[in-house]
This record gives structure tokens, sequence and C-alpha cells, in this order.
């Protein structure tokens, strides 16, 4: 090997720990207000409608960022007083396979957003929109739908469950597929 | 031309040395373990300067010398062997006199440094979040233990204890005109002495990188008389102020219906958060976002309408609001004195 070719290989390694995920502190801030795409309900006249996506929804379920500051907000905003640290208590569980009002981001905000009949209290005026959709993230993740390698690890305190990054994957339910 | 020299030289060092006093500064001590520390680092500095040069000239001189005339390579020449044994032993004694001297020295600076705090008047918890941080005065009777932040307030000429923990990762807490740096560590509790001597302002900073706003983390140790001490604390025990104008009655109502009541308190109201910092006397405090800002009217509007822009990264989110909104809580968070 020339030694060019050894300088060089070496070097574009290190590069490469120069590249990493982009953290979007400044997203677009919006109050829980805009238009918002996805039905609360399905039942609707007619058949169901097609669910739209939101662009949020996409880039925030996958980042790490995002992921990690929903789970700090899940504690700062006290979730844990109905959602056990998604145990489940008086709210339900969110760490199983069982979404009352589906799995999808969008459905996750909703919920924090308009809240939910029998409970769930509406955050839309108390939280900006970004932030709860980084709630909706983390939500998701506490059952194993966000990629591990960007879900967030290990809990400072006591856990319930295994760190979010350890979760069985929803998919094949931590069994071989 | 020379003259000329001299004189841009001197202001040179005299600029220069400006830097080495100020509110923030270990070489300008405003307290009794600075002070220690101070002349321990210079005596040592000195010390070891002088046991350089020293160095320096033993082993220059050979270099500059001519060899001496020899009978023979094998011959030994009973006097110089003397000669060399006897500046071994010296140099070799001198050493371990030094090293035992400095380390005394250390020894009993950290005796005095201990001592420090022995009949400390005042526990105050600090506790570092990213990136401020929370002061908690502790008292004996419950309703007048007060939580603030960024700023701590301490009686001049008092010894106080200060309990040392973070929520987040390791900080590091250092106010160099009043003590040494220590860390403030999750889930452990370190105890740091403090004295200041007289009254003043002395700036602390975070020293142990914790994060994108590591820089932003400032606090202020504000010594007072003790009168005046006992009469910040006994007004910071107060509800906050209520609202005076229309514009800050109007400002109330939208910081409580909006997200800042989320991780806010503002003691008398219903905001009761407790993940940020303390707003019920936010306006007596000198600076805003831990030293960041000179509390202004101009600096609350510019930091409530675009956190992310003045501390990226910071965990206040920004919130929509519209020109009346923000006008209207500044307002009201101006008037919480």
């Amino acid at each position: 090997m020339k030694p060019a070719v050894i300088i060089l290989l070496p070097a574009m390694l290190a590069l490469a720990a120069c590249q990493r995920e982009e953290r979007d502190t400044r997203p677009q801030s919006s109050l829980g207000s805009g238009e918002q795409p996805t039905p609360v309900t399905t039942l609707e006249p007619g058949g169901q409608r097609p669910s739209p996506t939101d662009n949020k929804a996409a880039s925030f379920e996958a980042n790490a960022f995002h992921l990690s500051e929903g789970k700090r907000l899940f504690g700062w905003f006290n979730c844990s007083g109905c959602h056990a640290n998604g145990g489940g208590g008086m709210g339900p569980a969110l760490m199983d396979e069982k979404w009352i009002y589906g799995s999808s981001m969008e459905s996750i905000h909703a919920t924090i957003r308009d809240g939910r009949p029998n409970g769930m209290p509406s955050f839309g005026d108390k939280i900006p929109d970004d932030q709860i959709w980084e709630l909706a993230a983390f939500v998701r993740s506490l059952s194993g739908n966000a990629p591990s390698s960007a879900a967030p690890s290990r809990n400072d305190d006591m856990m319930a469950h295994p760190s979010e990054n350890r979760m069985p994957d929803a998919a094949t339910l931590g069994k071989s597929p | 031309m020379k003259r000329f020299a001299s004189i841009a030289l001197a202001t040179a060092i005299a600029l220069f040395l400006q830097g080495c006093a100020g509110w923030q500064s270990a070489l300008d001590p405003k307290g009794p373990a600075a002070s220690e520390l101070a002349w321990l680092i210079w005596f040592f500095t000195g010390l070891c300067a002088v046991v350089w040069v020293l160095v320096m000239i033993a082993l220059t001189m050979p270099l500059m010398m001519r060899p001496r005339e020899r009978a023979g390579p094998l011959v030994l020449d009973a006097g110089a062997e003397g000669r060399k044994l006897r500046v071994v032993i010296t140099a070799v004694g001198l050493t371990a006199l030094i090293l035992v001297g400095l380390t005394l020295l250390s020894f009993f600076a950290n005796r005095t440094l201990a001592a420090i705090g022995s009949d400390a008047v005042l526990t105050i918890r600090v506790t570092g979040h990213q990136w401020w941080w929370e002061v908690r005065y502790e008292d004996a009777t419950p309703s007048r233990i007060l939580t603030t932040a960024n700023e701590i307030h301490i009686p001049a000429g008092e010894p106080v204890r200060l309990l040392l923990t973070s929520t987040d990762v390791i900080h590091s807490f250092w106010v160099p005109s009043l003590s040494g740096k220590l860390d403030l560590i999750p889930g452990h509790m370190n105890v740091l002495d403090i004295k200041a001597d007289k009254p003043g302002v002395y700036r602390g900073q975070c020293a142990e990188f914790c994060g994108a706003q590591h820089a932003n983390m400032g606090t202020f140790i504000i010594a007072e008389p003790r009168a005046k001490f006992d009469a910040w604390w006994n007004d910071q025990l107060q509800p906050a102020a209520a609202p005076m104008s229309d514009e800050a009655k109007a400002g109330e109502e939208v910081f409580l219906k909006r997200p800042c009541v989320m991780c806010h308190k503002i003691g008398g109201t219903t905001a009761g958060g407790t993940v940020a910092p303390d707003l019920t006397h936010i306006a007596s405090r000198q600076t805003l976002a831990a030293g960041t800002l000179m509390m202004s009217r101009g600096n609350l509007a510019a930091w409530i309408a675009d956190p992310q822009g003045i501390k990226p990264g910071s965990h206040m989110p920004g919130v929509d609001l519209n020109g009346d909104e923000l006008n209207s809580i500044v307002a009201y968070l101006e008037g919480l004195k």
C-alpha cells in the first residue's frame, strides 16, 4: 500500500467522526394551534379518511436529539403522575403494544395536544408544538417503536423497564422473526 | 525611539495585568480561602522559578567551561570526586527539604481552608442545572426556606457552607475571588465553605464543561452587611408583587395561560413549576439567563422572544407570542422586584 493511502484512510475515518446528527435547537416555534391533520376519531360517514402525515412526525421519530428531549420533558411535565414512567397507573400504560387511539406520531400528538375523554388533559395551550412532537416521539419509543440507535439510554433513577434503546422491537415483540 | 518602546511595553504590561483584577479573578482574592490559595500558588511559583533558574545555571556552566586537562582517562582525581559527591548530596538534600517544605505548606493551607466552615452561620444548597444555578437557603423554620436562582447572597465577613449537587451532568462551582473550584455531581453532595471579607459582587463560572451553554453558566455572589442580607432574605420570602398596571395584569394572565407556567414558579400565583428558575423576584436580580444578559426591559423581551437565539440549546423553548402578549409579559416580569 502506498504511504499516501495509509495516511488518507485513517484521516477519512477520523474525519467521519465529525459528522453528527443535526440538532435543530430552534425549530419553527408555533403553539399547538395550527392545522391538525389527524382526525381525533375515525368514525366518519363514507368510510375512513386517509390519514395525512405531518413532516415533523417523520423527522422527529428517529432523531436521537428530539427523542431524548422528549424523555426530559416527560419527566419535567410529570407525565409519570398518571402514566408511571410508561408502566401505567391512573392513565394507560405506554410501554405495551396496545394503543387506544392508534400508535402513529400524529395520534399521540393529537392526544397530548387536545386531550382524550376520561382523563387525558389537553396541553395544547401549555406546551409549544415542537415539544409536543418531541413528547410524542418519546412516548412511541417507550413501546419499542423507535430505532434503538436513536432511542434515549438509561435513566438516572430507578426504572420499571429497560431503557428505551434496549426495549424489544415492537415489530417482532422481542422474538426472532 | 527607545523611550517610546519602553512606554509601549509598560502600557502593554499594565493592560495585561488589568485582567488579573476585577470581579472574577483568582489573582485578586477577596476571602480567606482565596487569599490562602493565592499566597500558596505565588510561593510555589516563586520557589520553583528559583529552583529552575539554579538548575539551568548548573546545566549551562559545564557547557561553557573548558574541559580540564587530565592525566589519563582512567586516573581518578580524589579531590574532584569528593567535590562531585558533595554537590550531589547537597542537591538531593535541598530537593528533599523543598519537597517536604512545600508539602507541609500545602497541608497547613488545606487545614486553614477546612477550618473556615467550622462555624458556618448559613447553609446554602446550590444545584447545577443545564445551564443555570438553583440556590436554596436552608433554615430550621420551613417557612423561611428560600429558593432563588443564579445569584447567591451571603452576609459579608461570615462563613457560609455551600452544599453542591447537580440534577443532570457534572458541573463545577468556581468563584475565583472567594475559593477554589468544586464539582457538582448528580446524586452526590459536595461541601464548600466560603467567606467574603468585605461586601461586594463576585462573579462565578461553571468550571466543568457541561454542554452547549457551559460558557453562559455564570453566577454572582453578592456579599452584603448582615442587616442588609437579612432584609433581602425577608424581602425574597414575600410572594410576588401584584401587577399594578393593566398591561402587567394582562401579562400575568398570559404567563399563567401559556407554556411559561409549565416550568417556572411565581410565588403567590398558581405557577408552580420547579424545573426552571424561580421568577418570584426576577427583577431584583442583576442578570438574566445565568449571567448572560443584564437585567433590563429590552433584554427580558429579547430573551423571551427568542431564547434559542441567545443561548442555543438551552432548555427554554421559543414560545409563539404576539407583540402585545410579549410586551405585557415583560411589563409583568419587570414589576417582580
